[in-house]
């Protein structure tokens, strides 16, 4: 339900809503990469810890978000990040939605192939973060 | 999917629908065309006959507590079946233009009461707000919300846009911020309609108070009142983190619009608040003639002064022009 396509460029930043989606307390990555993105021009929503799927639609919602940033490092990828792509296409919401977390690369095809856009380890660049939300925001 | 109207959008953010209101403030905050239409359509629906909402400014230092205590304030008026909505505004880097809008972490509860809320970024403005809190201020009354909330980004003591963007401006101010001579400098304390004293439960809160209301008796010797002002301010003690003080808030929020209201200065208020907003527009585009006009220039013999007079010249004829 997009009403004009997210067109990055002058006056017209990047939305993105980050959260840390379940139990895991551990939020520096996540504070990281919202300065990174920050520093890199974009809008960034900040929810934090201990959300859930529906406090996030309802951010993505209010806030007429472009893309969703989820990071877990409590190896719950595999099960958190399909859910929160069906979650939002359930919602109704064209939403992409980028994880960044400890993701072993023999999961990186199920993660695809479950409509993750984008997947972040850690030890990437603030080059990589930003190209990845980027090119997420732009199929 | 395919792109809905405007007054498609209109329709259903007034039947209720949460996600078409979330555009609709997109298309305001971009600007351009979408913007104008928006801007017009709102207008025509909410703008010329005036709303009941209560537009309510919140400001006060970085730190102070604005967000949390907002969050508290709406989370109680949503479970008496009131519907908030709030619009939060967090700085935007003067270099990349980039922001991080934190205020949501802080409304969690909010949230779940359903209070909307949308954060947003200044996006270069300065003055504490952006450009267009005010058309966002609209489509939130369209939407049917009320009271809507304007959170400011954390404020010193010059930035008072929020004033002539609300109808009541509540300042939120705590322990620590300085001595009575702080209080009586010019500025934002004095175009407060409220006071919070927030960590109330700090052990120097008391002077706080007591610094507020010296700075007030001295208003009421000196005669010096904002124009429209409608009485002394109230300032309430409140402690967000725990919700003490939090319903004598929103009852002195209450009492503030029903004696804008009693008085006749609401309508005088809004009419300020209309003016403020043609006057913002007018800098934003005043501002890229200029910053146009300055482009590519160099230092030479003639003095600044002089070059900004003859960069200047006729401009005063065109907007007489135009009225």
């Amino acid at each position: 339900m997009k009403e004009a396509s997210p067109s990055e460029g002058h006056g017209n930043p990047i939305r993105i809503v980050l959260a840390k989606l379940g139990l895991d307390g551990h939020d520096r990555g996540l504070k990281v990469v919202a300065r990174m993105l920050r520093d890199a021009g974009m809008e960034v929503v900040y929810l934090g810890l201990r959300q859930t799927t529906e406090t996030i639609i309802e951010a993505v919602e209010q806030e007429d978000a472009d893309v969703v940033g989820i990071s877990m490092l409590n190896a719950g990828h595999l099960t958190l990040g399909p859910r929160m792509v069906a979650a939002l296409a359930d919602a109704g919401l064209d939403v992409p939605v980028v994880v960044g977390g400890i993701v072993p690369d023999e999961d990186l095809p199920a993660m695809s192939a479950a409509g993750v856009a984008g997947v972040l380890g850690p030890g990437a660049s603030a080059d990589e973060v930003v190209a990845c939300v980027r090119a997420a925001c732009r199929p | 999917m395919i792109p809905r109207t405007v007054d498609q959008l209109v329709a259903a953010a007034r039947g209720g629908e949460r996600r078409a209101t979330a555009r609709l403030l997109t298309m305001v905050e971009r600007g351009g065309e979408p913007a104008a239409e928006v801007a017009s359509t709102t207008w025509s629906h909410v703008g010329v006959a005036g709303t009941d909402t209560h537009v309510v400014g919140v400001t006060g230092p970085p730190g102070s507590g604005k967000s949390t205590l907002v969050a508290a304030w709406l989370t109680a008026l949503a479970a008496e079946g009131r519907r908030p909505a709030v619009l939060a505004v967090d700085p935007s880097s003067p270099l990349t233009g980039g922001a991080i809008l934190g205020d949501r972490v802080r409304m969690a509860e909010a949230s779940a009461a359903g209070v909307f809320i949308r954060s947003m970024a200044t996006r270069g403005h300065a003055g504490g707000l952006a450009l267009a809190v005010p058309g966002m201020i609209r489509v939130l009354e369209l939407a049917g919300f009320d009271p809507v909330v304007v959170e400011t980004v954390g404020v010193g003591q010059v930035e008072v846009d929020v004033t002539s963007t609300t109808d009541t401006c509540l300042v939120v101010v705590t322990p620590g911020m300085g001595d009575a001579v702080q209080a009586n400098k010019a500025g934002l304390l004095e175009v407060a309609d409220l006071f919070a004293v927030n960590k109330s439960d700090r052990p120097d809160a008391a002077d706080v108070r007591r610094d507020l209301e010296l700075m007030l008796d001295l208003s009421d010797l000196t005669g010096h009142r904002r124009p429209g002002m409608v009485d002394r301010p109230a300032v309430v003690s409140t402690t967000a983190t725990t919700g003490v003080g939090v319903g004598d808030l929103s009852a002195a929020v209450d009492a503030h619009r029903d004696a804008l209201v009693a008085g006749g200065t609401l309508q005088e208020r809004r009419r300020q608040r209309w003016q403020a907003e043609v006057r913002s527009h007018l800098d934003e585009r005043l501002r890229r003639v200029v910053d146009g006009a300055v482009a590519g220039l160099e230092p030479s013999d003639r003095a600044p002064y002089d070059v900004a007079a003859a960069l200047s010249r006729g401009w005063d004829r065109g907007a007489e022009a135009g009225r």
